[in-house]
């Protein structure tokens, strides 16, 4: 008996299933998980490809530098040296395109899947549901990672031509902690993709309550402190219980140049990033699991 | 043959007609931007909410002084009720109490704690250099550190409101004072009295601008004294910022005399200081010295007459 297996690129290969002995079966199960993560970055693969082959990320990025540029060809007071506006509007679009980005993509993946009716052929090869969707996961997530080094490079290249230094370690932990909060992102809105009915709502309602944490998160504890029970205590509640994506935007500490955050305080941040991701991926293969998909 | 001769005339007639209709339908708004005495695009776009963005903007120019170490609506904003920067270059009476590093308070939970990490949490100015190289009352001078960055918000307020008076002084201020731009900042004083003519504040920093950047004395003498005369004409009781504008010229008068030995001319413009100054007793004090002094000389030219 045959099984076919995914391998990186797409391409199937055959394996003959055999009895296999003790130390077989562990240098096969060793075998299975790289396999498994093969397979995941196959499906990931996919996606990057077809964020690339999509216009969202070019015209985003062109639309970033039109502007900035735009900006950056007005003088004030007849002085070159005047950067922060510009950093800060440059953020300011690279934040919205990210959000764009990633919303966009990863809320299309499964019901795009669904729809083309495309998921039926995928899961009738050797891969697991659980795979198809880490896959889907990886690949939006380090789609978003492309779009953002690029958008950082332009960034950092606007800044320098400026200041005429370059910051790369803040830089760095900049584009990086946005990244980590684009792995949240992505995970809230896999889970939203099987709970919303339509890419569009599911797209809508992440984009709301994203920018709303984005703007209100850090001030909810402050609100709860000036209401009385019950409002207090399920305002509260809210704070503790929402992902702190705005922890993640140190744009503030960009634009004016401050020193570098502590590393230790910088790995915290990613370690937190890391347990919400899996918090909602884990919801979601639990869900996608025992999805009808038909 | 008929058709063929009354053709060009029907059609220059027709063209008559259309640049008619064209020139009537380009008068009306037209006439009505000169009703309402802009022509600014951007006032027909935004109208009145355009005071809304000119004060947001004024407000971001003062978040960049701090580098971003600011009080949102959430916070208590008791230390920043006057922008720090406006209240630096003299054209806003300070308002301000409490603790201005203290807006943040104590952290209120582990998460509040933690972001604050990730967020400025010093209170730091840009003319006394900033997050990089901040120490607490030191003076940059006209090296004004990275103060520039404030320039593009207080030029954007100005665009939005030409009528916000404090926009243009402290622009001015920052411009002839910390980044040595006498030149820029006059320009953009003259702008700020095209569209507020005879504005006591703009002509108190203009008067400013000619005594300590262009060592001048009758120019800066000058302006004040217009501009105490039309804070004189305008309707009593005055407000605070009026009585606040009436003083710094009414000081500088006095300083600007003292200077130039004009000791009654000192002593006018302190009697008319007295009243609204904060330390009346003070310049009462100054008022008898220089009484003492023209007593002196009066008494001096008197003794060497024959």
């Amino acid at each position: 008996m045959d099984t076919a297996v995914l391998r990186p690129g797409g391409k199937m290969t055959n394996m003959p299933m055999t009895v296999l002995s003790n130390s077989a079966m562990n240098e096969r199960l060793s075998g299975g998980m790289i396999n498994k993560v093969f397979k995941i970055f196959a499906v990931a693969s996919v996606v990057i490809k077809e964020m690339y082959r999509r216009k969202d990320f070019y015209v985003l990025l062109i639309l970033i530098v039109l502007i900035t540029g735009m900006l950056g060809s007005v003088h004030f007071f007849d002085d070159g040296r005047i950067v922060r506006y510009l950093k800060e509007v440059c953020l300011l679009l690279i934040w919205i395109a990210s959000l764009v980005i990633a919303i966009a993509t990863m809320a299309r993946q499964l019901p795009g899947e669904k729809e083309n009716r495309t998921i039926f052929p995928l899961l009738a090869k050797p891969i697991s549901r659980t795979e198809v969707l880490l896959g889907k996961y990886l690949g939006c997530w380090l789609a978003c990672g492309i779009a953002l080094f690029c958008f950082y490079f332009f960034f950092g290249c606007v800044s320098a031509s400026r200041e005429h230094q370059w910051h790369l370690i803040n830089y760095f932990q900049a584009a990086t902690l946005h990244w980590a909060m684009l792995a949240i992102l992505l995970a809230f809105v896999a889970l939203g993709s099987l709970i919303f009915a339509a890419p569009s709502s599911n797209g809508t309602i992440s984009f709301v309550l994203a920018f709303g944490i984005l703007l209100v998160g850090r001030h909810l504890n402050k609100i709860a402190l000036r209401n009385d029970e019950p409002v207090r205590s399920i305002t509260y509640g809210i704070y503790y219980a929402i992902p702190h994506l705005e922890i993640f935007d140190v744009r503030a500490l960009i634009i004016h140049n401050w020193p570098a955050i502590a590393w230790k305080y910088y790995a915290i941040a990613i370690a937190y990033a890391l347990v919400y991701s899996a918090f909602f991926l884990a919801i979601t293969c639990a869900l996608f699991r025992r999805k009808a998909l038909n | 043959m008929r058709s063929s001769t009354t053709l060009p005339f029907l059609v220059l007639a027709l063209l008559l007609v259309v640049c008619f209709s064209l020139a009537t339908s380009m008068e009306r708004p037209a006439g009505l931007r000169a009703h309402e005495g802009s022509d600014d695009i951007m006032a027909e776009m935004l109208g009145e909410s355009r005071r809304m963005f000119a004060n947001h903007f004024f407000v971001k120019a003062d978040a960049y002084f701090h580098s971003g170490f600011y009080p949102t609506i959430f916070d208590d904003q008791q230390s920043f009720q006057t922008p720090h920067m406006a209240e630096d270059a003299g054209a806003l009476k300070g308002r301000n109490r409490g603790e201005e590093t203290e807006f943040m308070g104590k952290p209120r939970d582990i998460i509040e704690q933690f972001s604050r990490h990730f967020l400025p949490s010093v209170h730091t100015h840009l003319d006394e250099g900033g997050p990089q190289g901040f120490k607490p009352g030191q003076d940059l001078g006209e090296e004004g550190g990275d103060v520039r960055e404030i320039l593009p918000w207080l030029k954007l307020s100005a665009e939005m409101d030409p009528n916000r008076i404090e926009t243009y002084m402290v622009t001015a201020y920052w411009l002839r004072k910390r980044m040595g731009k006498v030149d820029e900042a006059e320009e953009f004083l003259r702008e700020g009295l095209n569209a507020n003519p005879g504005n006591p504040s703009i002509l108190f920093e203009l008067g400013c601008l000619y005594e300590e950047n262009r060592k001048e004395i009758n120019r800066p003498r000058n302006i004040w004294t217009m501009a105490v005369d039309k804070l004189d004409a305008m309707p009593k009781p005055h407000t605070e910022d009026q009585d606040f504008m009436l003083m710094q010229l009414t000081l500088h008068l006095a300083r600007l005399e003292e200077s130039q030995t004009n000791l009654p001319a000192a002593l006018h413009w302190l009697e008319r200081l007295e009243p609204v100054s904060p330390q009346p007793d003070h310049v009462r004090q100054e008022i008898e010295e220089i009484k003492k002094k023209l007593a002196q000389s009066a008494s001096r030219h008197g003794g060497s007459r024959p």
